[in-house]
């Protein structure tokens, strides 16, 4: 790919044009903002990359709404700070791909959205794709489309939101996504738990996330069980409380306060950060992550396993050689289940083995059925998703 | 209201569709009887009525995709129904359509506390859900006003929200994954107790499709556990923008309450006749906020709300003390549309709107409330925007329907401009269909078109809703 097939158009009117035009003479492009998540999904198959990262204006951001829309472009740690400047932030605490996938670069609202990165507080607050309230993209023929708007609750016309997020540009390059944010809290605090079996860990995650608490984050990494809890001081202080009262029956209970480092490390993954090794992401039910972990460990190397959304996320790291584990890691989590994303690998895996789980006929009929109609060219990152 | 042009071919084989549906089905899940069909001739939006061509309530997913396969073979539309609660339309049969009511699907298959789910036949009512765990102490969260009667099928279909959305979301929030039938009568499972599954996410644009683009027949739903309690404070205000101003105070301070309603002059005043929930019915506005936790937090939460809303001179504040007078608050509020029903015939609206807009938007309203001379009283989720404007209508004088419509699109028209939308909850139905062209372009519908061309590529399922019908007729002649 050379530097000259690089477009980084500065309006939506412009990428329109050139998508247009790339797909009159098919033109593959790989859709590109931050580049820190390009690692994710089957490699891209493309001729030309297309930047979204010069559509980075905030179009308009009312805090007394809890509302911003900004450009596709626009980089997540500036909109965080503008955001934390107003006490606010997005509620979904994204996961910054670059520790664990020893990228460079900075992450776009963009990126974020095309691959529906999530973060521990997915469990309370929702995915990204929850607290998305609009888009604007591009389809593959250049026609520019809106979905969704700026207002919390909005039911008008099929839900293309949800259908972009997540879509990792096979629908669209997304040119402006709008959100709805949360306070950021006063105070936090961590309740501890030592030395607890995956098993036994994820029943206290369970009685955790099934308490009247409001647990924001359910993780066990590294020997250590984490329960989350936010808000004001003085709520926070009670219901640490309770709950450490309800899960005395595990062992003691430590209350840490303020620790965004810990959760900053369970939301990057990055204990398996600069680590040798494929990565692998399983979403299941939380009572399965254990047994999945288990099962898979009997058959193939496992190097280290954590866990998140309290036994929901499994992140497995195996070693990267043959099939990186997938033969052994799908057939668990089918049987329980669930799905089983490969996250790291090297590129000539991620050739031979599909990072995105195979979907069953029907679904993947539909899914090559839509990506025909947003995308008849096959120009938009053709490859990445699916053959 | 215009419906698509019934196919006469479809009509004249009706004996013979009743016939086949019979061989598919069990006998009393086929309804042809005119009189039995005519009892599903409308949803909750009354104005507009069709009988059915026939009726069938299939009992399981394998006798749904039965009937649908033969249904699309025949070329038969098929209307699939909830409880028939919309309120937009969107059940309303046409006359050569086959109606597939989930009344019969009303099993709860599975409930799991440690993993917090629960797995539902989709004729199952929303409260029913909430009624299956709530003695373990969960319950399902989007509340919508019909919560009673309403399936969560048609939850799914409309993407329902409720009171309480504010802080749990929508249905599309609360939706972990469904057993779908598409037209062609093949089964999928989508999602399911797991959560954020890889690949399109066909679940989200499922959910809020208005029924068509599959029959779901049944559903995972995440299940919550229910807070220690729950508190609600009232404030009256001397005007609308008041109360809108402390509405955006109280969110810019952090509070997330579990509720913020508002009520206007005139739906305060109605409400409080027919309710007695002593209502400040001099004020010009009304907040309900109600907030969740336990006896400590809720009362240092509406000690913060308290603070904000005294900075707005609130001219009545009352606290609920007891459960009594928590419930003697929302009396009012969850009245409000039977209250309306008692003195006149009114037609409640569905928009949404940034709340920063509302002291305009009600400013807007009263405007036109003048000029057309027809009533209209303002309820509003104010934390998220959507407005239920009721506009009171007499349907027993000649061209006051037509007059009340015509208010009702100026409204929406407004929601729009303001940088809002044309329905909040509710669904376009056939109710707002032909309004789609003032928040949509033509790519815009297009993109949303291509959907359905994929999902039901005859466009048997649910015809006549969401989509003008004209754009439609010019999306599918140029697809051919």
């Amino acid at each position: 790919m050379s530097a000259a097939l690089a477009e980084a158009p500065a309006t939506e009117a412009e990428l329109s044009a050139l998508v247009a035009a790339a797909a009159r003479d098919g033109t593959r492009l790989e859709i590109v903002g931050g580049g820190t998540r390009r690692g994710l999904g089957a490699p891209v198959n493309a001729d030309a990359t297309l930047s979204t990262a010069r559509l980075d204006a905030v179009t308009l951001y009312e805090p007394q709404a809890l509302t911003l829309v900004a450009g596709a472009g626009a980089r997540l740690d500036d909109i965080a700070a503008m955001l934390a400047a107003e006490g606010q932030r997005l509620p979904f605490e994204p996961m910054d791909h670059r520790p664990l996938l020893g990228a460079e670069g900075a992450p776009t609202l963009g990126g974020m959205v095309a691959c529906n990165v999530s973060g521990p507080r997915r469990i309370q607050a929702g995915a990204c794709r929850d607290a998305m309230l609009g888009v604007r993209f591009v389809d593959g023929r250049g026609a520019v489309v809106k979905n969704g708007g700026r207002v919390m609750k909005n039911v008008t016309g099929y839900d293309l939101v949800k259908l972009q997020c997540g879509a990792h540009g096979a629908l669209g390059v997304l040119t402006e996504v709008a959100f709805r944010l949360q306070p950021i809290p006063e105070t936090t605090a961590t309740l501890v738990l030592q030395g607890l079996d995956d098993a036994t860990a994820v029943a206290a995650l369970s009685a955790a996330l099934g308490s009247p608490f409001d647990v924001t984050g359910a993780a066990h990494v590294g020997g250590e069980t984490l329960a989350r809890i936010e808000g004001f001081a003085p709520s926070v202080a009670y219901r640490a409380e309770r709950l450490r009262a309800a899960l005395a029956a595990f062992g003691p209970v430590g209350i840490a306060r303020d620790d965004a480092d810990r959760w900053r490390a369970v939301r990057d993954v990055t204990r398996f950060a600069g680590r040798p090794g494929a990565v692998w992401r399983l979403s299941l039910k939380p009572s399965d992550g254990p047994k999945a972990a288990a099962a898979i460990r009997e058959r193939t190397p496992v190097e280290d396993a954590l866990y998140d959304w309290g036994g929901g996320l499994v992140w497995l790291l195996t070693p990267d050689a043959g099939d990186a584990g997938e033969a052994v890691v799908r057939a668990a989590v089918a049987r329980l289940g669930g799905h089983a994303t490969l996250v790291r690998a090297a590129e000539a895996t991620r050739r031979r083995v599909s990072p995105f789980p195979p979907e069953p006929a029907p679904l993947a009929a539909l899914s090559r059925g839509l990506r025909a109609r947003f995308d008849p060219a096959g120009i938009l990152n053709p490859g990445r998703m699916a053959a | 209201m215009q419906m698509p042009e019934p196919d006469a071919s479809v009509i004249a084989q009706r004996d013979l569709i009743v016939r086949r549906l019979r061989e598919v089905l069990p006998e009393d899940a086929v309804i042809s009887a005119e009189r039995e069909v005519r009892a599903y001739e409308c949803d909750a939006l009354t104005a507009y009525r069709c009988p059915p061509l026939a009726v069938i309530l299939p009992r399981s997913t394998e006798e749904v995709a039965a009937a649908l396969r033969l249904l699309h073979g025949m070329g038969v539309p098929v209307v699939p129904r909830g409880s028939g609660t919309s309120l937009a339309g969107g059940a309303l049969p046409t006359a050569d359509c086959v109606i597939l009511g989930v009344a019969r699907l009303n099993k709860v298959l599975e409930t799991n506390y440690p993993d917090r789910y629960v797995r539902v036949q989709t004729g199952v009512t929303n409260l029913s859900v909430t009624g299956a765990v709530q003695a373990e102490g969960f319950f399902y969260a989007p509340d919508p006003s019909s919560q009673l009667a309403c399936a969560i099928a048609g939850n799914i279909a409309m993407n329902s929200g409720g009171a309480h959305c504010l802080k749990y979301g929508v249905t599309t929030n609360n939706l972990m994954g469904v057993t779908m039938v598409t037209m062609a009568g093949e089964v999928m499972e989508i999602g399911g107790a797991h959560l954020d599954a890889p690949g399109l996410d066909l679940l989200g644009v499922l959910c809020g499709s208005e029924g068509q683009l599959g029959v779901v027949t049944e559903a995972t739903l995440r299940i919550l556990r229910k807070p220690e309690g729950a508190r609600p404070i009232l404030f009256g205000f001397e005007s609308s923008e008041i109360a809108g101003a402390c509405v955006a105070d109280i969110i810019r301070a952090g509070v997330m309450p579990v509720a913020l309603e508002f009520m206007d002059g005139p739906a305060i005043r109605v409400c409080e006749d027919f309710a007695q929930a002593g209502y400040p019915v001099n004020a010009g506005a009304l907040l309900i906020v109600e907030v969740e936790g336990g006896p400590a937090e809720i009362d240092d939460q509406l000690s913060r709300i308290r603070a904000i809303a005294e900075r707005h001179a609130p001219m009545a504040v009352r606290e609920a003390q007891s459960a009594e007078e928590a419930a003697a608050i929302w009396l009012g509020r969850k009245s409000a549309f039977g209250a309306m029903g008692q003195i006149s015939d009114y037609m409640c609206l569905d928009g949404t709107i940034p709340i920063g807009a509302l002291p305009h938007v009600l400013r807007r309203i009263g405007e036109m409330s003048a000029a057309c001379g027809l009533g209209v009283a303002n309820i509003f989720h104010a934390g998220d925007g959507n407005m239920h404007p009721l506009i009171l209508f007499d349907a027993n004088k000649p061209g006051d329907l037509e007059k009340c419509e015509a208010f009702g699109a100026d409204i929406l028209r407004l929601c729009v401009e303001v940088g809002g939308c044309l329905t909040g909850e509710h669904g376009v139905g056939v109710e707002k269909r032909d309004l789609m062209g003032v928040q949509f372009t033509a790519d815009d519908m297009r993109a949303q078109m291509a959907v359905k061309d994929v999902f039901d590529p005859a466009w048997l399922l649910n015809p006549g809703k969401v989509f003008p019908l004209a754009t439609v007729a010019e999306h599918r002649l140029a697809a051919e």
